[in-house]
Protein backbone atom coordinates (compact mmCIF):
# COMPACT_ATOMS: atom_id res chain seq x y z
CA UNK A 1 0.00 0.00 0.00
CA UNK A 2 1.03 3.60 -0.60
CA UNK A 3 0.64 6.09 2.21
CA UNK A 4 1.07 9.76 3.02
CA UNK A 5 2.59 10.34 6.46
CA UNK A 6 2.27 13.61 8.30
CA UNK A 7 4.99 13.43 10.94
CA UNK A 8 6.02 15.83 13.70
CA UNK A 9 9.65 16.85 13.16
CA UNK A 10 11.54 18.72 15.85
CA UNK A 11 15.35 19.02 15.87
CA UNK A 12 15.70 19.24 19.64
CA UNK A 13 13.88 20.25 22.82
CA UNK A 14 14.27 23.96 22.01
CA UNK A 15 13.17 23.75 18.38
CA UNK A 16 9.61 24.87 17.56
CA UNK A 17 8.87 21.82 15.42
CA UNK A 18 6.33 21.28 12.62
CA UNK A 19 4.39 18.62 10.74
CA UNK A 20 6.20 17.36 7.63
CA UNK A 21 4.68 15.25 4.83
CA UNK A 22 6.32 12.05 3.58
CA UNK A 23 5.29 9.44 1.03
CA UNK A 24 5.98 5.73 1.54
CA UNK A 25 5.28 3.13 -1.12
CA UNK A 26 4.89 -0.64 -1.31
CA UNK A 27 4.16 -1.02 2.40
CA UNK A 28 3.09 -4.56 3.28
CA UNK A 29 -0.06 -4.91 5.36
CA UNK A 30 1.80 -7.49 7.45
CA UNK A 31 4.36 -4.95 8.64
CA UNK A 32 4.11 -3.52 12.11
CA UNK A 33 3.68 0.24 12.35
CA UNK A 34 7.24 0.63 13.60
CA UNK A 35 8.55 -1.46 10.69
CA UNK A 36 6.77 0.93 8.36
CA UNK A 37 8.64 3.78 10.08
CA UNK A 38 11.87 1.76 9.65
CA UNK A 39 11.16 1.67 5.90
CA UNK A 40 10.63 5.43 5.89
CA UNK A 41 13.87 5.98 7.81
CA UNK A 42 15.81 3.78 5.38
CA UNK A 43 14.41 5.93 2.59
CA UNK A 44 15.43 9.12 4.41
CA UNK A 45 18.94 7.85 5.20
CA UNK A 46 19.46 6.76 1.58
CA UNK A 47 18.49 10.21 0.38
CA UNK A 48 20.80 11.88 2.90
CA UNK A 49 18.04 13.18 5.17
CA UNK A 50 17.77 12.95 8.94
CA UNK A 51 15.77 9.84 9.97
CA UNK A 52 12.69 10.28 12.16
CA UNK A 53 13.53 9.67 15.83
CA UNK A 54 10.99 7.51 17.68
CA UNK A 55 11.03 5.43 20.85
CA UNK A 56 10.98 1.63 20.71
CA UNK A 57 12.58 -1.31 22.45
CA UNK A 58 11.06 -4.77 22.92
CA UNK A 59 8.58 -4.49 20.02
CA UNK A 60 6.35 -7.06 21.69
CA UNK A 61 4.13 -4.83 23.79
CA UNK A 62 5.66 -5.30 27.22
CA UNK A 63 8.35 -2.68 27.75
CA UNK A 64 6.24 0.48 27.48
CA UNK A 65 8.91 2.24 25.41
CA UNK A 66 7.02 2.86 22.18
CA UNK A 67 4.55 5.71 22.12
CA UNK A 68 3.16 7.79 19.20
CA UNK A 69 -0.17 9.53 18.73
CA UNK A 70 -1.47 8.03 15.50
CA UNK A 71 -4.44 9.57 13.68
CA UNK A 72 -5.53 11.28 16.88
CA UNK A 73 -5.21 8.30 19.24
CA UNK A 74 -2.48 7.06 21.57
CA UNK A 75 -0.96 3.86 20.09
CA UNK A 76 -3.27 4.21 17.08
CA UNK A 77 -6.82 3.11 16.34
CA UNK A 78 -6.76 -0.47 17.70
CA UNK A 79 -7.58 -1.28 21.33
CA UNK A 80 -5.36 -2.75 24.07
CA UNK A 81 -2.19 -2.78 22.02
CA UNK A 82 0.97 -0.73 21.94
CA UNK A 83 2.22 0.96 18.77
CA UNK A 84 4.68 -1.88 18.16
CA UNK A 85 1.73 -4.31 18.06
CA UNK A 86 -0.19 -2.15 15.57
CA UNK A 87 -0.07 -3.56 12.05
CA UNK A 88 -0.46 -1.84 8.72
CA UNK A 89 -3.54 -3.96 7.97
CA UNK A 90 -5.37 -1.47 10.21
CA UNK A 91 -4.89 1.11 7.43
CA UNK A 92 -5.97 1.34 3.79
CA UNK A 93 -4.04 2.03 0.62
CA UNK A 94 -3.94 5.78 -0.02
CA UNK A 95 -4.49 6.73 3.65
CA UNK A 96 -2.99 9.83 5.20
CA UNK A 97 -1.64 9.04 8.66
CA UNK A 98 -0.89 11.66 11.30
CA UNK A 99 2.02 10.67 13.56
CA UNK A 100 2.72 12.89 16.55
CA UNK A 101 4.58 12.58 19.85
CA UNK A 102 2.68 12.09 23.13
CA UNK A 103 1.76 15.62 24.23
CA UNK A 104 1.87 16.94 27.80
CA UNK A 105 3.84 19.67 29.53
CA UNK A 106 5.28 16.93 31.78
CA UNK A 107 6.37 14.93 28.67
CA UNK A 108 8.60 17.43 26.81
CA UNK A 109 9.68 16.47 23.29
CA UNK A 110 13.38 15.60 23.09
CA UNK A 111 13.50 15.07 19.34
CA UNK A 112 10.86 14.39 16.67
CA UNK A 113 8.58 11.73 18.22
CA UNK A 114 10.72 11.01 21.28
CA UNK A 115 9.43 12.44 24.56
CA UNK A 116 10.96 12.57 28.01
CA UNK A 117 8.85 10.37 30.30
CA UNK A 118 11.24 10.38 33.26
CA UNK A 119 8.52 12.19 35.23
CA UNK A 120 6.93 8.74 35.56
CA UNK A 121 10.20 7.36 36.97
CA UNK A 122 10.26 10.11 39.60
CA UNK A 123 6.65 9.38 40.59
CA UNK A 124 7.56 5.70 40.91
CA UNK A 125 10.62 6.56 43.02
CA UNK A 126 8.42 8.65 45.32
CA UNK A 127 6.58 5.57 46.60
CA UNK A 128 5.94 2.88 43.99
CA UNK A 129 7.75 0.17 45.89
CA UNK A 130 7.70 -1.82 49.11
CA UNK A 131 10.54 -1.94 51.59
CA UNK A 132 11.56 -5.50 52.39
CA UNK A 133 13.31 -5.26 55.73
CA UNK A 134 14.92 -8.57 56.54
CA UNK A 135 15.30 -9.13 60.25
CA UNK A 136 16.56 -12.65 60.36
CA UNK A 137 13.16 -14.09 61.17
CA UNK A 138 11.30 -12.81 58.09
CA UNK A 139 7.96 -14.45 57.51
CA UNK A 140 7.64 -16.65 54.44
CA UNK A 141 5.61 -14.76 51.82
CA UNK A 142 3.49 -17.86 51.17
CA UNK A 143 2.25 -17.82 54.75
CA UNK A 144 0.26 -14.67 53.99
CA UNK A 145 -2.99 -15.80 52.39
CA UNK A 146 -4.31 -13.41 49.73
CA UNK A 147 -7.81 -13.70 48.31
CA UNK A 148 -7.79 -14.74 44.65
CA UNK A 149 -9.91 -11.72 43.65
CA UNK A 150 -7.44 -9.33 45.32
CA UNK A 151 -4.47 -11.08 43.76
CA UNK A 152 -6.11 -10.84 40.32
CA UNK A 153 -6.90 -7.15 40.73
CA UNK A 154 -3.37 -6.41 41.96
CA UNK A 155 -1.98 -8.31 38.98
CA UNK A 156 -4.23 -6.41 36.58
CA UNK A 157 -2.99 -3.11 38.05
CA UNK A 158 0.61 -4.32 37.88
CA UNK A 159 0.33 -4.90 34.12
CA UNK A 160 0.66 -1.13 33.62
CA UNK A 161 3.80 -0.68 31.52
CA UNK A 162 4.06 3.06 32.18
CA UNK A 163 3.95 4.01 28.50
CA UNK A 164 2.13 7.29 29.15
CA UNK A 165 -0.78 6.72 26.73
CA UNK A 166 -3.16 7.72 29.54
CA UNK A 167 -1.48 11.12 29.85
CA UNK A 168 -1.22 11.59 26.09
CA UNK A 169 -4.90 10.91 25.50
CA UNK A 170 -6.22 12.84 28.50
CA UNK A 171 -7.50 16.30 27.62
CA UNK A 172 -6.08 17.42 30.98
CA UNK A 173 -2.76 15.57 30.62
CA UNK A 174 -3.53 13.81 33.89
CA UNK A 175 -1.38 10.91 35.07
CA UNK A 176 -3.97 9.51 37.47
CA UNK A 177 -4.48 6.19 35.67
CA UNK A 178 -0.75 5.47 35.86
CA UNK A 179 -0.44 6.53 39.50
CA UNK A 180 -3.75 4.81 40.33
CA UNK A 181 -2.43 1.54 38.91
CA UNK A 182 0.86 1.80 40.80
CA UNK A 183 -0.91 2.63 44.07
CA UNK A 184 -3.48 -0.14 43.55
CA UNK A 185 -1.03 -2.95 42.87
CA UNK A 186 0.33 -2.52 46.40
CA UNK A 187 -2.85 -1.35 48.14
CA UNK A 188 -4.48 -4.69 47.33
CA UNK A 189 -1.72 -6.79 48.87
CA UNK A 190 -0.65 -7.18 52.52
CA UNK A 191 2.95 -6.38 51.62
CA UNK A 192 1.85 -2.92 50.52
CA UNK A 193 0.00 -1.99 53.70
CA UNK A 194 2.97 -0.85 55.81
CA UNK A 195 3.78 2.12 53.58
CA UNK A 196 0.27 2.59 52.11
CA UNK A 197 -0.38 6.08 53.48
CA UNK A 198 3.07 7.46 52.67
CA UNK A 199 2.99 5.84 49.24
CA UNK A 200 -0.20 7.48 48.03
CA UNK A 201 0.59 10.87 49.57
CA UNK A 202 4.13 10.96 48.15
CA UNK A 203 3.21 9.65 44.69
CA UNK A 204 0.32 12.11 44.32
CA UNK A 205 2.53 14.97 45.55
CA UNK A 206 5.20 14.04 42.99
CA UNK A 207 2.56 13.71 40.25
CA UNK A 208 1.36 17.24 41.03
CA UNK A 209 4.92 18.57 41.24
CA UNK A 210 5.68 17.17 37.77
CA UNK A 211 2.91 19.36 36.33
CA UNK A 212 0.37 16.72 35.30
CA UNK A 213 -3.23 17.94 35.07
CA UNK A 214 -6.30 17.19 37.15
CA UNK A 215 -8.44 14.17 36.25
CA UNK A 216 -12.00 15.02 35.22
CA UNK A 217 -13.09 11.40 34.73
CA UNK A 218 -13.60 11.49 30.95
CA UNK A 219 -12.47 7.86 30.88
CA UNK A 220 -10.36 8.35 27.73
CA UNK A 221 -7.30 6.90 29.52
CA UNK A 222 -9.07 3.62 30.25
CA UNK A 223 -10.11 3.24 26.59
CA UNK A 224 -6.67 4.01 25.17
CA UNK A 225 -4.61 2.08 27.75
CA UNK A 226 -2.77 -0.74 25.94
CA UNK A 227 -3.08 -2.90 29.05
CA UNK A 228 -6.74 -2.21 29.82
CA UNK A 229 -6.07 -0.58 33.20
CA UNK A 230 -9.49 0.42 34.48
CA UNK A 231 -10.82 3.59 36.14
CA UNK A 232 -11.40 1.51 39.29
CA UNK A 233 -7.72 2.05 40.00
CA UNK A 234 -8.18 5.83 40.07
CA UNK A 235 -11.16 5.42 42.42
CA UNK A 236 -9.02 3.16 44.66
CA UNK A 237 -6.22 5.74 44.68
CA UNK A 238 -8.76 8.43 45.65
CA UNK A 239 -9.95 6.21 48.53
CA UNK A 240 -6.38 5.50 49.61
CA UNK A 241 -5.64 9.22 49.52
CA UNK A 242 -8.70 10.12 51.58
CA UNK A 243 -7.82 7.34 54.05
CA UNK A 244 -4.24 8.60 54.34
CA UNK A 245 -5.41 12.21 54.74
CA UNK A 246 -7.87 11.32 57.47
CA UNK A 247 -5.08 9.54 59.37
CA UNK A 248 -3.08 12.77 59.19
CA UNK B 1 -4.88 28.01 47.88
CA UNK B 2 -3.09 26.01 50.52
CA UNK B 3 -3.40 22.88 52.62
CA UNK B 4 -5.80 20.19 51.54
CA UNK B 5 -6.92 21.91 48.33
CA UNK B 6 -3.35 22.14 47.02
CA UNK B 7 -3.46 18.50 45.91
CA UNK B 8 -5.08 17.35 42.67
CA UNK B 9 -7.13 14.64 44.44
CA UNK B 10 -8.32 17.09 47.09
CA UNK B 11 -9.49 19.44 44.32
CA UNK B 12 -11.36 16.52 42.71
CA UNK B 13 -12.99 15.59 45.99
CA UNK B 14 -13.98 19.19 46.72
CA UNK B 15 -15.57 19.47 43.26
CA UNK B 16 -17.45 16.23 43.91
CA UNK B 17 -18.68 17.30 47.36
CA UNK B 18 -19.94 20.64 46.06
CA UNK B 19 -21.54 18.79 43.12
CA UNK B 20 -23.38 16.43 45.51
CA UNK B 21 -24.63 19.42 47.45
CA UNK B 22 -25.81 21.21 44.30
CA UNK B 23 -27.47 18.06 42.93
CA UNK B 24 -29.36 17.66 46.20
CA UNK B 25 -30.36 21.31 46.09
CA UNK B 26 -31.55 20.89 42.48
CA UNK B 27 -33.77 18.00 43.53
CA UNK B 28 -35.22 20.05 46.37
CA UNK B 29 -35.76 23.06 44.07
CA UNK B 30 -37.55 20.80 41.58
CA UNK B 31 -39.71 19.23 44.29
CA UNK B 32 -40.92 22.69 45.32
CA UNK B 33 -41.41 23.99 41.76
CA UNK B 34 -43.39 20.96 40.60
CA UNK B 35 -46.01 21.66 43.26
CA UNK B 36 -46.89 24.78 41.22
CA UNK B 37 -48.24 22.48 38.51
CA UNK B 38 -50.60 20.73 40.92
CA UNK B 39 -51.59 23.33 43.49
CA UNK B 40 -51.35 27.11 43.50
CA UNK B 41 -51.89 27.31 47.25
CA UNK B 42 -49.34 24.60 48.09
CA UNK B 43 -46.71 26.35 45.96
CA UNK B 44 -47.51 29.68 47.59
CA UNK B 45 -47.32 28.27 51.11
CA UNK B 46 -44.06 26.38 50.53
CA UNK B 47 -42.54 29.47 48.89
CA UNK B 48 -43.61 31.64 51.80
CA UNK B 49 -42.20 29.09 54.27
CA UNK B 50 -38.85 28.97 52.45
CA UNK B 51 -38.80 32.74 51.93
CA UNK B 52 -39.59 33.72 55.49
CA UNK B 53 -37.83 30.97 57.43
CA UNK B 54 -34.72 32.43 59.13
CA UNK B 55 -32.91 29.07 58.98
CA UNK B 56 -33.41 28.95 55.20
CA UNK B 57 -32.65 32.62 54.59
CA UNK B 58 -29.73 33.13 56.95
CA UNK B 59 -28.12 29.67 57.14
CA UNK B 60 -29.03 27.52 54.12
CA UNK B 61 -29.07 30.35 51.56
CA UNK B 62 -25.51 31.55 52.32
CA UNK B 63 -24.31 27.91 52.31
CA UNK B 64 -25.98 27.42 48.94
CA UNK B 65 -24.40 30.55 47.49
CA UNK B 66 -21.02 29.46 48.82
CA UNK B 67 -21.56 26.01 47.22
CA UNK B 68 -22.45 27.54 43.85
CA UNK B 69 -19.55 30.01 43.88
CA UNK B 70 -17.11 27.34 45.11
CA UNK B 71 -18.11 24.88 42.36
CA UNK B 72 -17.70 27.52 39.65
CA UNK B 73 -14.45 28.98 40.97
CA UNK B 74 -12.91 25.52 41.47
CA UNK B 75 -14.11 24.55 37.97
CA UNK B 76 -12.28 27.55 36.48
CA UNK B 77 -9.16 26.86 38.58
CA UNK B 78 -9.11 23.25 37.34
CA UNK B 79 -9.58 24.38 33.74
CA UNK B 80 -6.69 26.87 33.98
CA UNK B 81 -4.42 24.30 35.67
CA UNK B 82 -5.32 21.66 33.10
CA UNK B 83 -4.64 24.02 30.18
CA UNK B 84 -1.20 24.64 31.70
CA UNK B 85 -0.56 20.90 31.95
CA UNK B 86 -1.18 20.36 28.25
CA UNK B 87 1.65 20.45 25.75
CA UNK B 88 1.47 21.61 22.15
CA UNK B 89 -1.96 20.89 20.64
CA UNK B 90 -2.27 17.76 18.52
CA UNK B 91 -2.61 18.34 14.77
CA UNK B 92 -5.18 15.55 14.87
CA UNK B 93 -7.02 14.48 18.01
CA UNK B 94 -9.85 11.97 17.81
CA UNK B 95 -11.51 12.60 21.19
CA UNK B 96 -14.77 10.96 20.13
CA UNK B 97 -12.96 7.62 19.87
CA UNK B 98 -12.47 7.35 23.60
CA UNK B 99 -14.74 9.75 25.49
CA UNK B 100 -18.07 11.52 25.28
CA UNK B 101 -18.44 15.10 24.10
CA UNK B 102 -20.12 16.08 27.37
CA UNK B 103 -17.27 14.73 29.49
CA UNK B 104 -14.72 16.75 27.50
CA UNK B 105 -16.72 19.97 27.54
CA UNK B 106 -17.88 20.33 31.14
CA UNK B 107 -16.41 23.83 31.25
CA UNK B 108 -18.66 24.97 28.38
CA UNK B 109 -21.85 23.40 29.73
CA UNK B 110 -20.83 24.85 33.11
CA UNK B 111 -20.37 28.31 31.61
CA UNK B 112 -23.82 28.08 29.98
CA UNK B 113 -25.26 27.18 33.41
CA UNK B 114 -23.41 30.11 35.00
CA UNK B 115 -24.94 32.50 32.47
CA UNK B 116 -28.34 30.95 33.19
CA UNK B 117 -27.89 31.34 36.95
CA UNK B 118 -27.12 35.05 36.47
CA UNK B 119 -30.30 35.44 34.35
CA UNK B 120 -32.28 33.38 36.88
CA UNK B 121 -31.01 35.57 39.72
CA UNK B 122 -32.03 38.71 37.81
CA UNK B 123 -35.47 37.19 37.14
CA UNK B 124 -36.28 35.80 40.59
CA UNK B 125 -33.62 36.09 43.26
CA UNK B 126 -32.62 39.77 43.07
CA UNK B 127 -36.28 40.94 43.15
CA UNK B 128 -36.82 38.70 46.22
CA UNK B 129 -33.73 40.09 47.96
CA UNK B 130 -34.92 43.61 47.10
CA UNK B 131 -38.40 42.96 48.51
CA UNK B 132 -37.15 41.34 51.71
CA UNK B 133 -33.87 42.96 52.58
CA UNK B 134 -34.20 46.44 51.04
CA UNK B 135 -37.93 47.14 51.22
CA UNK B 136 -38.24 45.02 54.37
CA UNK B 137 -41.41 43.27 53.23
CA UNK B 138 -41.36 39.69 54.50
CA UNK B 139 -45.12 39.16 54.25
CA UNK B 140 -45.05 37.46 50.85
CA UNK B 141 -48.36 39.19 50.14
CA UNK B 142 -49.56 41.24 47.19
CA UNK B 143 -53.11 42.60 46.97
CA UNK B 144 -54.12 40.53 49.96
CA UNK B 145 -52.86 37.16 48.72
CA UNK B 146 -49.58 35.26 48.55
CA UNK B 147 -47.78 36.53 45.45
CA UNK B 148 -45.38 33.70 44.47
CA UNK B 149 -47.59 31.67 42.09
CA UNK B 150 -48.65 34.76 40.12
CA UNK B 151 -45.08 36.02 39.92
CA UNK B 152 -44.01 32.63 38.57
CA UNK B 153 -46.76 32.63 35.94
CA UNK B 154 -46.00 36.23 34.94
CA UNK B 155 -42.35 35.38 34.36
CA UNK B 156 -43.20 32.66 31.85
CA UNK B 157 -45.61 34.68 29.73
CA UNK B 158 -42.92 35.71 27.20
CA UNK B 159 -42.03 32.78 24.97
CA UNK B 160 -38.40 33.91 24.72
CA UNK B 161 -37.93 33.29 28.44
CA UNK B 162 -39.42 29.78 28.17
CA UNK B 163 -37.09 29.07 25.25
CA UNK B 164 -34.07 30.50 27.11
CA UNK B 165 -34.79 28.46 30.24
CA UNK B 166 -35.35 25.33 28.16
CA UNK B 167 -31.99 25.74 26.40
CA UNK B 168 -30.30 26.33 29.77
CA UNK B 169 -31.82 23.12 31.15
CA UNK B 170 -30.54 21.18 28.14
CA UNK B 171 -27.04 22.37 29.10
CA UNK B 172 -27.73 21.41 32.71
CA UNK B 173 -28.76 17.96 31.53
CA UNK B 174 -25.55 17.60 29.51
CA UNK B 175 -23.51 18.73 32.53
CA UNK B 176 -25.24 16.23 34.80
CA UNK B 177 -24.92 13.37 32.30
CA UNK B 178 -21.21 13.37 33.03
CA UNK B 179 -21.14 15.14 36.37
CA UNK B 180 -23.42 12.82 38.35
CA UNK B 181 -21.25 9.72 38.04
CA UNK B 182 -18.03 11.67 37.83
CA UNK B 183 -18.71 12.92 41.37
CA UNK B 184 -19.02 9.35 42.65
CA UNK B 185 -15.82 8.29 40.85
CA UNK B 186 -13.97 11.25 42.37
CA UNK B 187 -15.08 10.16 45.84
CA UNK B 188 -13.57 6.75 45.15
CA UNK B 189 -16.88 4.99 44.62
CA UNK B 190 -16.32 2.60 41.73
CA UNK B 191 -17.67 -0.79 42.67
CA UNK B 192 -20.43 -3.34 41.99
CA UNK B 193 -23.05 -0.59 42.34
CA UNK B 194 -21.45 1.65 39.70
CA UNK B 195 -23.47 0.36 36.73
CA UNK B 196 -26.75 0.80 38.60
CA UNK B 197 -25.66 4.23 39.73
CA UNK B 198 -24.80 5.16 36.14
CA UNK B 199 -28.33 4.25 35.05
CA UNK B 200 -29.81 6.22 37.95
CA UNK B 201 -27.52 9.17 37.12
CA UNK B 202 -28.64 9.17 33.48
CA UNK B 203 -32.31 9.24 34.54
CA UNK B 204 -31.61 12.01 37.07
CA UNK B 205 -29.72 14.03 34.43
CA UNK B 206 -32.60 13.75 31.95
CA UNK B 207 -35.71 13.79 34.13
CA UNK B 208 -34.92 16.69 36.48
CA UNK B 209 -34.02 19.21 33.73
CA UNK B 210 -36.92 17.90 31.61
CA UNK B 211 -39.19 18.48 34.62
CA UNK B 212 -38.03 22.09 34.93
CA UNK B 213 -38.67 22.61 31.19
CA UNK B 214 -42.14 21.11 31.65
CA UNK B 215 -42.88 23.54 34.51
CA UNK B 216 -41.82 26.55 32.39
CA UNK B 217 -43.96 25.39 29.42
CA UNK B 218 -46.89 24.55 31.72
CA UNK B 219 -46.99 28.08 33.13
CA UNK B 220 -46.55 29.62 29.70
CA UNK B 221 -49.56 27.71 28.41
CA UNK B 222 -51.80 28.00 31.47
CA UNK B 223 -51.20 31.66 32.24
CA UNK B 224 -54.52 33.43 32.62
Amino acid sequence: MNLTLKIWRQKNANDKGKMVDYKVTDISEHMSFLEMLDVLNEQLVNSGDEPVAFDHDCREGICGMCSLYINGEAHGPDREITTCQLHMRSFKDGDTIYIEPFRAAAFPVIKDLVVDRTSFDRIQQAGGYISVNTSGNTQDANSLPIAKADADEAMDAATCIGCGACVATCKNSSAMLFVGAKVSQYALLPQGQVEAADRVMNMVAQMDAEGFGNCTNTGACEVECPKGISLENIARMNREYLKATSKG
Amino acid sequence: MSGLLSSSIARKVSMALSAFFLMFFLLQHFAINITSVFSESAFNEISQFMGANPAVQFVLQPILIFGVVFHFVMGFILEIKNKKAQGVKYAMNNGNANSTWVSRNMIYSGLAILIFIIIHFIDFWFPEINTKFIQGDWSGMHNGELRFYHELQEKFVPFWRVALYSIAFVFLSLHLLHGFNSAFQSMGANNKYTNGLKTFGRWYAILIPAGFIFIAIFHHLTHS
